[in-house]
């Protein structure tokens, strides 16, 4: 009790200042709890953020030319690309020698693979010539000029040293124009060809069937999670489970089940037509076009609206309800003025999920969604996969982040994010 | 102190066996071309040399995977199974080995050289031909009337065969087909297809089918529309095509007019190490030489790539039926036919594959 009396800092029992002390027991508790969640946040960032991010730098790095052809490189900042004619014989024999290397190292072929994305014809320009070139000794076997063009003739085309002279950068964003349907040319920044424009369009068209994917989705889930939070329990779970089963099923089972669905010869037509409905000859086109890919995407990301609406309706107390019907509310003015406010948490919640696991979808427009249902992620996949265009993957793959980012800044805005609950 | 001596032993042994129990991960398409390759190379090839061979059905995805395994370092694949076109991409890239056909593949039996032995069909310095197969068109019988297609323009031909067609959702062989059948000489295709004007021919020339076709983009999807009736005919692998005919006995026929070939085979992925690469390189020998390519066609309609295999083509192994009058390469089949330009397509892939996505979307 003598240090109560005592004047100056409080001291804790061993005699350091309590204030201290109780500094030291924070910063030891968050230490600790920083230990305890360090497993995960390094599994995180290890499996996911870097990797993301070395991703996303892949739409502008641009090493491959500098790398491959450094003298030519070099060379060719002294030609003038608006000359009109082609560069000197330095510049051959600069070229002669990085080809030698390159050819050796077996990396010129992959250097034609990059700039054939720029220009058709590179790919097997670099290959062809490679196996004569490789034939060739840069140190005594010049003037270079005449037999590179005679290897190939693509070596006597201006347009060739002017792809390569633009596309001779490090950091390039070559990627992120042809990502919005224009390209890098040596006259800077120009619109693809019309009939090459295809794109913007699949960003557009991806937003908008997501939008209507997630509206539809609201519309169905709205009644069934209603349903589910006022119904006994005994009925509801058997509706819930009517609700998860699907949800349990493999993606492409559903998928494909809704090609049986909707095919012309399928369910739903031959029900049709047998009724009488539909004309033979005049049956329903409801697959591979937008009004497929709608429907079974609604149906597969369904339960990922169901569910946090449901979690939120349960915690609406039907007092409330109640309390507003005894004095004298119609059914409609019950629902629309108290019911439903409280349930806008559910349905943001539910909007928010849909939404960006639509915009990412792949596998079912692929597979239902003919040439007009499909989203700006089969051409990822595309450029992933088949061309090997990974820059241009990257580029559509960052643009397609940040709008969904931004579009989650505006969601946070109008909405708010404080309003989102799963349950 | 003797009981922790024997646990050491038998741990030390328990670990050299380990290494010792060779193992390979093989890399092919899957379904019924996985298990032909199961049945006529792996089974053999594993009960001569003791080394398990492990399938990872990824070939699809091939070239993606393996360049991401290249960059990371640590290439998990020692013999990849891929289309000609991947194998000259990943040739390209520096992602497969070259080969050398006269030193590491076999000769025939009747000592005639590997390299002539595959011939033409060696179309990359790291491909290893296995079979030839072709794109083709199946019709299904009782839907085509009473003149039955016999030739390939019948696709474009609303009028003679109404109802849906389906084609691959990529210009590939489309593109040939549709200048051929807008009166293009079958050598001029491709210097036609090289032009913009050509290409927008071929376009136009598929304008006109464009509301009846169903666009596929899995080899299954023409079996499963022709079956249900979905199209009258439709373009796939000409093995698809025979297990709907003769397995399943669907009213289906095949259309063999302007047949595309095209090859599929081995590739090493480059930077193995010295031991895997050895033992991919044992594999490859083994599993090329005259008499496995001809196993294989026991359980799949794919033609043998080796000249020397052909005649040792026998009968189904479940069928009982001769499997030569199903090859792509039989006489009777191949009587109009086209090669897969690997060069060119290698070229103008992006370019006109970039068009022809546009052409869709309209």
């Amino acid at each position: 009790m003598t240090d109560a009396t005592q004047s100056g800092p409080m001291l804790a029992a061993d005699g350091t200042p309590l204030k201290k002390s109780l500094a030291r027991s924070l910063r030891r508790r968050k230490l600790r709890a920083l230990a305890l969640i360090a497993p995960l946040l390094l599994f995180v960032l290890l499996s996911f953020v870097i990797p993301i991010v070395s991703m996303l730098f892949r739409s502008v790095e641009n090493g491959i030319v500098a790398e491959t052809l450094p003298l030519t490189v070099v060379e060719l900042k002294n030609w003038d690309a608006e000359s009109g004619e082609l560069p000197d014989e330095a510049l051959y024999a600069a070229f002669t020698k990085d080809m030698v290397v390159a050819i050796d190292e077996k990396t010129h072929t992959r250097l034609g693979s990059r700039l054939n994305y720029e220009q058709t014809g590179m790919s097997s320009m670099f290959r062809r010539s490679g196996r004569q070139i490789k034939k060739l000794d840069p140190e005594t076997d010049g003037p270079f000029k005449d037999k590179l063009i005679d290897i190939h003739d693509g070596w006597g085309d201006i347009e060739t040293w002017r792809t390569i002279k633009t596309h001779a950068v490090p950091i390039t964003n070559g990627y992120f124009l042809n990502a919005i349907d224009m390209r890098r040319t040596p006259e800077g920044a120009q619109a693809q060809p019309e009939d090459k424009q295809i794109l913007i369009k699949l960003f557009g068209r991806t937003l908008m069937m997501s939008l209507i994917i997630t509206a539809s989705c609201i519309l169905l889930a709205y009644p069934v999670s209603y349903l589910l939070a006022t119904l006994p329990m005994r009925v509801s779970n058997l509706l819930m489970i009517l609700v998860l089963l699907p949800f349990w099923t493999s993606l492409l089972v559903r998928t494909s089940a809704w090609k049986v669905m909707l095919q012309q010869q399928g369910v739903i037509n031959e029900t049709l037509v047998w009724l009488g409905l539909v004309a033979d000859d005049a049956r329903l086109v409801i697959i591979n076009n937008q009004f497929g890919t709608i429907i079974a995407m609604t149906h597969i990301l369904l339960p990922f609206m169901i569910l946090p609406m449901y979690s939120v309706m349960q915690t609406i107390p039907p007092s409330y309800t109640r309390a507003a019907k005894s004095m004298g509310a119609t059914n409609w003015t019950t629902f629309w003025r108290i019911y439903f406010p409280q349930s806008i948490p559910g349905i943001g919640a539910g909007s928010i999920l849909v939404f960006i696991l639509a915009i990412g979808y792949y596998i079912t427009p692929e597979i239902v969604g003919g040439t007009k249902g499909v989203f700006i992620s089969n051409r990822i996949a595309y450029h992933i996969s088949s061309s090997l265009n990974w820059g241009l993957a990257a580029a559509l793959g960052t643009i397609l982040l940040a709008v969904v980012l931004l579009l989650y800044w505006c969601y946070d805005k109008i909405v708010g994010i404080d309003n989102v609950k799963l349950g | 102190m003797k009981v922790k001596t024997t646990l050491m032993a038998s741990a030390i042994a328990a670990v050299a066996g380990g290494a010792m129990a060779e193992e390979m991960t093989i890399v092919s398409w899957g379904g019924a071309y996985s298990k032909s390759q199961l049945k006529a190379y792996h089974e053999p090839y594993s009960e001569k040399t003791g080394v398990t061979i492990l399938n990872d059905d990824s070939s699809a995805e091939a070239v993606a995977k393996l360049r991401a395994m290249n960059e990371a370092g640590n290439i998990t694949w020692d013999v990849v199974d891929v289309v000609a076109a991947d194998a000259i991409r990943l040739c390209d890239e520096g992602l497969a080995m070259e080969i050398d056909p006269d030193v590491h593949l076999a000769a025939a039996p009747d000592g005639t050289s590997a390299a002539d032995d595959f011939g033409d069909l060696l179309v990359s310095d790291c491909f290893i031909p296995q079979i030839v197969y072709s794109t083709t068109f199946g019709y299904r019988t009782d839907l085509v009337g009473d003149t039955p297609p016999t030739d390939v323009c019948a696709v474009f031909d609303l009028e003679a065969y109404p109802g849906k067609r389906s084609l691959e959702k990529r210009p590939i062989n489309n593109m040939e087909w549709a200048l051929i059948c807008d009166g293009v000489a079958k050598d001029d295709v491709y210097d036609v297809l090289a032009t913009a004007e050509g290409q927008d021919q071929a376009l136009a020339k598929l304008d006109t089918i464009k509301d009846s076709v169903v666009w596929w983009s899995a080899g299954a999807d023409t079996p499963q529309l022709l079956a249900d009736g979905e199209v009258i005919m439709g373009s796939t692998y000409n093995g698809r095509l025979f297990s709907v005919i003769e397995e399943q006995k669907q009213p289906v026929a095949m259309l063999w007019d302007a047949q595309v070939f095209d090859l599929d085979g081995w590739i090493i992925p480059a930077g193995l190490s010295e031991e895997r690469t050895q033992r991919a390189l044992d594999y490859i020998m083994f599993a090329t030489d005259t008499q496995r390519l001809a196993d294989q066609a026991k359980y799949i309609s794919y033609g043998p790539a080796r000249a020397s295999s052909a005649p040792l083509v026998g009968q189904h192994a479940d069928l009982g039926i001769d499997m030569a009058p199903h090859m792509p390469t039989d006489p009777e089949n191949a009587k109009n036919t086209f090669l897969y330009n690997y060069e060119f397509w290698a070229d103008y892939r992006d370019d006109i594959d970039a068009k022809f996505q546009a052409w869709l979307a309209q």
